[in-house]
């Protein structure tokens, strides 16, 4: 076993984990964090998207205890007291939620695109959100959502 | 859990190759985007992993005095399509790892590992075969430095010894200065695929002629090749749509496509022809990308 220490969603953590545990599975199973889903397992699906140090990754192939010392943000992150994140606010309004299940991804991806590049064309957020997959939606809902909440985000 | 024997956290090289050489039997983990999926498989199952991702100095990419780009191994591919360097130099390598998996990938997966991992598919691979890229590996007893070329001895095998690390890929002036260039993937999907055929083009024209022409392939054959064929018919010829397209007709005497379910033999040479053919028109005409 070994020791990390991280902030996760603000608040500084810390917990023993198997050298062998995804970050995935550290949060889902060692800290009760559910909002990263478990789709493929291989990097390929995009349902456990989390940010480290605000950048979209794959949790299911990233080792726990990379994010040693790092920041990470899942879905739970997000909302300021009752106020939801403009990202998730977009999502409900547009209608870009059906089942959900790759929501918190979709919502995370996001995330990385409006805090690095503020104004984007609709073909950037496409290309954003090209590592999450959703069965759903047929994603025209969810790149109206960005974009109207690109609109929010930086006005903020 | 992934079926790891012992994972050993490095932070510096020095450390990783004191471990490495304590441990022959060891494998290295950059972001582990190739290992863990291999781990995963069972291919790699119970190994033994020294982690370098916590070393920063191999995450840099420089300009040195003499004009030839460094850059670290542990550089991903989102730092490597956004940095300053590449973009003024080297647009077409960061463009083309820019068609990798997607972003969440992109913003882990290093272009050390991406070389290293041996595939014929390797989005940098091409291009950097196109640039003769040298690649600096380091042990405890030796550094040597072999161009890329030379590095890839078969399909998902490199030469690197036991007990090496890549520490530097180098782009020498004289490879990138004053050219044009362009990686084109060719997959079923725009993101989230591997190449059915991944081409890089390289040309420094005088007019409209082309005075130096560099061609290579990803899936075209085992590894990632270049075309000396192609490149030698295409120097000192005049940049018409009929020249285009013989050159890419010639590429097809350099290469050996295989059928796999991704694509047929009949098709990859179909692409093989015409990727380079597009390319070449496309960089005729200010398109593609250039060195600044
Ligand atoms: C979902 C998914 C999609 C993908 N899509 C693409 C794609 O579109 N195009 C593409 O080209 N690849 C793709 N890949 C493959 C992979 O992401 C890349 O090859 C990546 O660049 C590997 O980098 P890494 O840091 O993750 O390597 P790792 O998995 O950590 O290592 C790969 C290999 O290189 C060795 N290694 C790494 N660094 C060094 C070093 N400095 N010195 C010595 N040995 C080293 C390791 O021992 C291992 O053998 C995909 C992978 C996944 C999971
Ligand atoms: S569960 Fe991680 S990408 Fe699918
Ligand atoms: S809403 Fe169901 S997978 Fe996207």
């Amino acid at each position: 076993m070994q020791n990390i220490e991280f902030t996760l969603n603000g608040s500084q953590i810390e917990v023993s984990i198997d050298p062998r545990e995804s970050l995935l599975h550290m949060l889902r199973n060692r800290l009760g964090v559910f909002g990263p889903k478990e789709g493929c397992g291989k990097g390929e699906c995009g349902a456990c998207t989390v940010l480290v140090e605000h950048n979209a990754v794959n949790a299911c192939i990233f080792p726990a205890g990379k994010v040693d010392g790092l920041e990470v943000v899942t879905i739970e992150g997000l909302q300021q007291g009752e106020h939801l994140h403009p990202i998730q606010q977009a999502f409900i309004d547009t209608g870009a939620v059906q089942c959900g299940f790759c929501t918190p991804g979709m919502i995370l991806s996001a995330k990385d695109l409006l805090d690095h590049h503020h104004k984007p064309s609709r073909q950037e957020i496409r290309r954003a959100i090209s590592g999450n997959i959703c069965r759903c939606t047929g994603y025209s809902k969810i790149i109206d959502a960005i974009e109207y909440a690109s609109k929010d985000v930086s006005k903020s | 859990m992934y079926d790891i024997s012992t994972y050993e956290e490095a932070t510096t090289i020095q450390e990783a190759l004191q471990y490495l050489k304590e441990n022959p039997s060891s494998k290295v983990i950059a972001a582990g985007s190739d290992v863990l999926i291999k781990i995963r498989e069972g291919k790699m199952a119970g190994a033994s992993l020294v982690s370098i991702i916590k070393i920063e100095e191999l995450k840099k990419i420089e300009k040195d005095k003499d004009g030839n780009i460094h850059i670290g191994p542990l550089v991903n591919f989102t730092q490597l399509e956004e940095d300053p360097i590449i973009r003024e130099h080297l647009p077409y390598l960061g463009q083309g790892g820019g068609t990798m998996g997607g972003p969440q990938l992109r913003n882990i997966a290093s272009i050390g590992g991406n070389i290293c991992n041996g595939a014929t598919s390797a989005d940098s691979g091409s291009t950097l075969v196109c640039l003769n890229a040298q690649l600096t590996l380091t042990s405890l007893d030796l550094e040597r430095v072999v161009p890329i070329g030379e590095f890839y001895t078969g399909p998902g095998r490199v030469d690197l010894k036991a007990g090496e690390l890549l520490t530097d890929i180098v782009i020498l002036r004289q490879d990138y200065e004053g050219y044009v260039g362009k990686y084109t993937k060719f997959a079923q999907r725009k993101s989230m695929d591997i190449a059915t055929i991944g081409c890089a083009v390289m040309m420094k024209l005088q007019g409209r002629v082309i005075e130096d022409f560099r061609l290579a392939y990803g899936v075209a054959a085992p590894t990632p090749v270049r075309c000396p064929v192609a490149e030698a018919y295409a120097k000192g010829l005049t940049l018409t749509k009929e020249n285009a397209r013989a050159i890419g007709e010639k590429a097809l005497e350099d290469v050996s496509p295989r059928d796999s379910w991704r694509g047929s033999k009949a098709y990859r040479e179909q692409l093989i022809k015409v990727l380079a053919e597009r390319a070449i028109w496309e960089l005729a005409n200010g398109g593609g990308e250039q060195d600044a």
